[in-house]
Protein backbone atom coordinates (compact mmCIF):
# COMPACT_ATOMS: atom_id res chain seq x y z
CA UNK A 1 0.00 0.00 0.00
CA UNK A 2 1.37 2.89 -0.79
CA UNK A 3 1.98 5.32 2.22
CA UNK A 4 0.44 8.92 0.15
CA UNK A 5 -2.86 9.44 1.25
CA UNK A 6 -5.07 12.79 -0.12
CA UNK A 7 -5.48 15.09 2.79
CA UNK A 8 -7.75 18.19 2.17
CA UNK A 9 -8.16 20.93 5.05
CA UNK A 10 -11.62 22.69 4.45
CA UNK A 11 -11.41 26.29 5.61
CA UNK A 12 -14.69 27.38 6.81
CA UNK A 13 -14.02 30.25 8.92
CA UNK A 14 -12.90 34.16 8.22
CA UNK A 15 -9.50 34.80 9.15
CA UNK A 16 -9.71 36.76 11.87
CA UNK A 17 -11.87 36.68 14.73
CA UNK A 18 -10.94 33.25 15.85
CA UNK A 19 -7.74 31.35 15.53
CA UNK A 20 -9.02 28.93 13.16
CA UNK A 21 -7.95 29.96 10.13
CA UNK A 22 -4.44 30.30 11.71
CA UNK A 23 -3.76 27.20 13.11
CA UNK A 24 -5.58 25.24 10.19
CA UNK A 25 -2.33 27.23 8.08
CA UNK A 26 0.13 26.02 10.61
CA UNK A 27 -1.20 22.50 9.78
CA UNK A 28 -0.83 22.71 6.42
CA UNK A 29 3.22 23.95 6.71
CA UNK A 30 3.80 21.07 8.68
CA UNK A 31 2.11 18.31 6.79
CA UNK A 32 3.83 19.46 3.68
CA UNK A 33 7.18 18.26 4.89
CA UNK A 34 5.16 14.83 4.86
CA UNK A 35 4.73 14.70 1.26
CA UNK A 36 1.16 13.37 0.71
CA UNK A 37 -1.62 14.93 -1.97
CA UNK A 38 -2.68 17.74 -0.30
CA UNK A 39 -5.87 20.20 -0.94
CA UNK A 40 -6.84 23.08 0.48
CA UNK A 41 -10.82 23.80 0.43
CA UNK A 42 -12.19 27.26 0.95
CA UNK A 43 -16.30 27.54 1.86
CA UNK A 44 -18.51 29.78 3.81
CA UNK A 45 -16.95 32.02 5.46
CA UNK A 46 -13.10 30.63 4.79
CA UNK A 47 -13.25 32.38 1.66
CA UNK A 48 -12.60 35.69 3.29
CA UNK A 49 -9.42 34.17 4.16
CA UNK A 50 -7.79 34.64 0.78
CA UNK A 51 -9.29 38.13 0.03
CA UNK A 52 -6.37 40.65 -1.20
CA UNK A 53 -5.39 43.96 0.78
CA UNK A 54 -6.10 42.42 4.01
CA UNK A 55 -4.69 44.89 6.82
CA UNK A 56 -4.65 44.16 10.57
CA UNK A 57 -2.86 46.62 12.00
CA UNK A 58 -5.94 47.48 14.00
CA UNK A 59 -6.18 44.55 15.26
CA UNK A 60 -2.91 43.80 16.97
CA UNK A 61 -2.92 40.04 15.15
CA UNK A 62 -0.46 38.96 12.64
CA UNK A 63 -1.93 39.50 8.71
CA UNK A 64 -1.00 35.71 7.75
CA UNK A 65 -2.59 36.24 4.14
CA UNK A 66 0.30 36.45 2.47
CA UNK A 67 1.69 33.17 3.92
CA UNK A 68 -0.67 31.80 1.15
CA UNK A 69 1.59 32.80 -1.58
CA UNK A 70 4.42 30.53 -0.40
CA UNK A 71 2.35 27.55 -0.59
CA UNK A 72 3.41 26.74 -3.90
CA UNK A 73 7.18 26.07 -2.80
CA UNK A 74 5.67 23.37 -0.43
CA UNK A 75 3.94 21.82 -3.33
CA UNK A 76 0.51 22.72 -1.97
CA UNK A 77 -0.93 23.58 -5.44
CA UNK A 78 -4.54 23.29 -4.97
CA UNK A 79 -6.65 25.73 -3.49
CA UNK A 80 -10.35 24.89 -4.31
CA UNK A 81 -12.74 27.61 -3.45
CA UNK A 82 -16.35 27.33 -3.27
CA UNK A 83 -18.26 29.92 -6.35
CA UNK A 84 -21.72 29.85 -3.99
CA UNK A 85 -19.72 30.55 -0.79
CA UNK A 86 -18.14 33.71 -2.94
CA UNK A 87 -21.28 34.94 -4.59
CA UNK A 88 -23.50 34.66 -0.94
CA UNK A 89 -20.83 37.53 0.60
CA UNK A 90 -20.73 39.56 -2.65
CA UNK A 91 -16.98 38.55 -3.78
CA UNK A 92 -15.83 37.09 -6.81
CA UNK A 93 -12.49 35.35 -8.23
CA UNK A 94 -11.43 39.52 -8.64
CA UNK A 95 -11.63 40.02 -4.97
CA UNK A 96 -9.03 37.02 -4.12
CA UNK A 97 -5.33 37.45 -4.00
CA UNK A 98 -3.35 36.03 -7.13
CA UNK A 99 -1.44 32.50 -6.16
CA UNK A 100 0.68 31.02 -8.64
CA UNK A 101 2.77 27.90 -8.38
CA UNK A 102 5.20 26.94 -10.78
CA UNK A 103 4.45 23.26 -12.28
CA UNK A 104 7.12 21.40 -12.44
CA UNK A 105 5.63 18.17 -15.08
CA UNK A 106 4.96 21.47 -17.45
CA UNK A 107 8.83 22.97 -17.83
CA UNK A 108 7.86 25.28 -14.70
CA UNK A 109 5.11 26.98 -16.26
CA UNK A 110 3.53 29.00 -14.03
CA UNK A 111 -0.06 28.52 -13.22
CA UNK A 112 -2.94 29.50 -10.96
CA UNK A 113 -3.67 27.47 -7.45
CA UNK A 114 -6.87 29.14 -7.33
CA UNK A 115 -9.83 27.15 -9.00
CA UNK A 116 -13.13 28.09 -8.40
CA UNK A 117 -15.31 25.08 -7.74
CA UNK A 118 -19.24 24.78 -7.70
CA UNK A 119 -20.48 23.31 -4.27
CA UNK A 120 -21.42 20.08 -6.20
CA UNK A 121 -18.18 19.75 -7.55
CA UNK A 122 -16.75 20.11 -3.87
CA UNK A 123 -18.78 17.47 -2.80
CA UNK A 124 -16.96 15.49 -5.33
CA UNK A 125 -13.64 16.85 -3.97
CA UNK A 126 -14.60 15.86 -0.79
CA UNK A 127 -15.90 11.92 -1.56
CA UNK A 128 -12.44 11.68 -3.55
CA UNK A 129 -10.18 12.07 0.14
CA UNK A 130 -8.55 10.51 2.72
CA UNK A 131 -8.00 12.83 5.24
CA UNK A 132 -10.32 15.45 6.10
CA UNK A 133 -9.54 18.26 8.78
CA UNK A 134 -12.24 20.75 9.07
CA UNK A 135 -11.35 24.16 10.85
CA UNK B 1 -10.49 -0.76 12.37
CA UNK B 2 -7.93 1.82 13.72
CA UNK B 3 -9.37 5.57 14.40
CA UNK B 4 -6.94 8.72 14.52
CA UNK B 5 -8.85 11.01 17.02
CA UNK B 6 -8.94 14.77 16.44
CA UNK B 7 -10.18 17.24 19.53
CA UNK B 8 -10.64 20.71 18.74
CA UNK B 9 -12.53 22.45 21.49
CA UNK B 10 -11.55 23.42 25.02
CA UNK B 11 -13.13 21.14 28.26
CA UNK B 12 -16.70 22.11 29.78
CA UNK B 13 -17.46 25.21 27.40
CA UNK B 14 -17.68 22.24 24.64
CA UNK B 15 -18.98 19.00 24.31
CA UNK B 16 -16.24 17.83 22.01
CA UNK B 17 -13.23 16.63 24.70
CA UNK B 18 -16.54 14.81 26.57
CA UNK B 19 -17.71 12.96 23.35
CA UNK B 20 -14.45 11.87 21.81
CA UNK B 21 -13.57 10.58 24.96
CA UNK B 22 -16.89 8.43 24.84
CA UNK B 23 -16.77 7.74 21.38
CA UNK B 24 -12.73 6.14 22.17
CA UNK B 25 -14.33 4.21 25.07
CA UNK B 26 -16.61 2.86 23.25
CA UNK B 27 -14.54 2.02 19.86
CA UNK B 28 -11.75 0.02 21.81
CA UNK B 29 -14.82 -1.86 23.61
CA UNK B 30 -16.07 -2.97 20.43
CA UNK B 31 -12.37 -4.30 19.50
CA UNK B 32 -11.32 -1.18 17.59
CA UNK B 33 -7.88 0.41 18.20
CA UNK B 34 -7.26 3.96 18.68
CA UNK B 35 -3.94 4.57 19.04
CA UNK B 36 -3.44 8.51 19.33
CA UNK B 37 -5.76 11.42 20.31
CA UNK B 38 -4.33 14.31 19.11
CA UNK B 39 -5.78 17.98 21.16
CA UNK B 40 -5.22 20.99 19.33
CA UNK B 41 -6.35 24.54 19.02
CA UNK B 42 -8.37 25.06 22.77
CA UNK B 43 -8.66 20.87 22.59
CA UNK B 44 -5.32 22.10 24.36
CA UNK B 45 -6.90 23.02 27.28
CA UNK B 46 -8.04 19.30 28.70
CA UNK B 47 -4.81 18.66 29.82
CA UNK B 48 -3.99 20.69 31.92
CA UNK B 49 -3.81 18.87 35.71
CA UNK B 50 -4.75 22.11 37.61
CA UNK B 51 -8.56 22.30 36.54
CA UNK B 52 -10.29 21.29 40.01
CA UNK B 53 -14.18 20.98 38.47
CA UNK B 54 -17.01 20.66 41.35
CA UNK B 55 -16.78 17.22 42.57
CA UNK B 56 -20.18 16.45 41.56
CA UNK B 57 -18.89 17.10 37.53
CA UNK B 58 -17.35 15.02 35.53
CA UNK B 59 -12.94 15.90 35.36
CA UNK B 60 -12.51 15.53 32.08
CA UNK B 61 -8.37 15.55 32.74
CA UNK B 62 -8.81 12.55 34.49
CA UNK B 63 -11.03 10.37 32.43
CA UNK B 64 -9.08 11.03 29.62
CA UNK B 65 -5.39 10.38 31.66
CA UNK B 66 -7.16 7.05 33.13
CA UNK B 67 -8.16 5.64 30.04
CA UNK B 68 -4.87 6.09 28.62
CA UNK B 69 -3.33 4.67 31.41
CA UNK B 70 -5.93 1.31 30.99
CA UNK B 71 -5.34 1.00 27.27
CA UNK B 72 -2.03 2.96 26.54
CA UNK B 73 -3.79 5.56 24.03
CA UNK B 74 -1.05 8.19 23.03
CA UNK B 75 -2.29 11.41 24.26
CA UNK B 76 -0.27 14.28 22.39
CA UNK B 77 -0.89 18.11 22.64
CA UNK B 78 0.41 20.49 20.02
CA UNK B 79 3.25 22.31 21.24
CA UNK B 80 2.37 25.48 19.44
CA UNK B 81 -0.92 25.52 20.60
CA UNK B 82 0.05 24.46 24.10
CA UNK B 83 2.52 27.76 24.09
CA UNK B 84 0.04 30.10 23.33
CA UNK B 85 -2.53 28.56 26.05
CA UNK B 86 0.02 28.20 29.14
CA UNK B 87 0.27 24.55 28.50
CA UNK B 88 3.99 23.70 29.74
CA UNK B 89 5.59 20.42 30.45
CA UNK B 90 8.87 20.33 32.69
CA UNK B 91 10.99 20.41 29.35
CA UNK B 92 9.07 23.33 28.03
CA UNK B 93 8.68 25.27 31.61
CA UNK B 94 12.40 25.48 31.73
CA UNK B 95 13.30 26.03 28.21
CA UNK B 96 10.69 29.49 28.50
CA UNK B 97 12.53 30.19 31.67
CA UNK B 98 8.85 29.47 33.37
CA UNK B 99 8.13 29.09 37.32
CA UNK B 100 5.82 25.94 36.79
CA UNK B 101 4.34 23.10 34.32
CA UNK B 102 0.76 22.17 34.50
CA UNK B 103 0.95 19.02 31.99
CA UNK B 104 -1.24 16.02 33.57
CA UNK B 105 -0.19 12.37 33.75
CA UNK B 106 -1.11 10.62 30.24
CA UNK B 107 -0.58 13.70 28.05
CA UNK B 108 2.86 14.49 26.25
CA UNK B 109 3.30 17.64 24.10
CA UNK B 110 4.89 17.18 20.48
CA UNK B 111 4.76 19.02 17.34
CA UNK B 112 1.87 19.28 14.47
CA UNK B 113 3.48 16.36 12.40
CA UNK B 114 1.80 13.67 14.94
CA UNK B 115 -1.75 15.17 13.75
CA UNK B 116 -0.55 14.03 9.90
CA UNK B 117 1.46 10.71 11.22
CA UNK B 118 -1.98 9.96 12.41
CA UNK B 119 -4.14 10.63 9.44
CA UNK B 120 -1.27 8.75 7.58
CA UNK B 121 -1.38 5.49 9.94
CA UNK B 122 -5.25 4.71 10.72
CA UNK B 123 -7.92 4.01 8.79
CA UNK B 124 -10.00 7.30 9.50
CA UNK B 125 -9.19 10.34 11.35
CA UNK B 126 -12.55 11.56 13.20
CA UNK B 127 -12.84 14.91 14.18
CA UNK B 128 -14.30 16.44 17.71
CA UNK B 129 -14.94 20.14 16.97
CA UNK B 130 -17.02 22.72 16.65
Amino acid sequence: MSDTKKFLYVNRRAPYGTIYALESLEVVLIGAAFEQDVSLAFLDDGVFQLTKGQKTDGLGVKNFSPTFRALGDYDVTKLYVEKESLEERGLSEADLQEIMYEDEDDDWEEKPSIRIVSRAEMVDIMSDQDVVLSF
Amino acid sequence: MKFGVLISEGPYTHEAADTAYNFVKSAIAKGHEVPRVFFYHDGVNVSTRLSVPPQDERNIQKQWTALAAEHGVDLVVCIAAAQRRGILDENEASRQGKDANNIAEGFRISGLGQLIEMGIQTDRLVTFGD
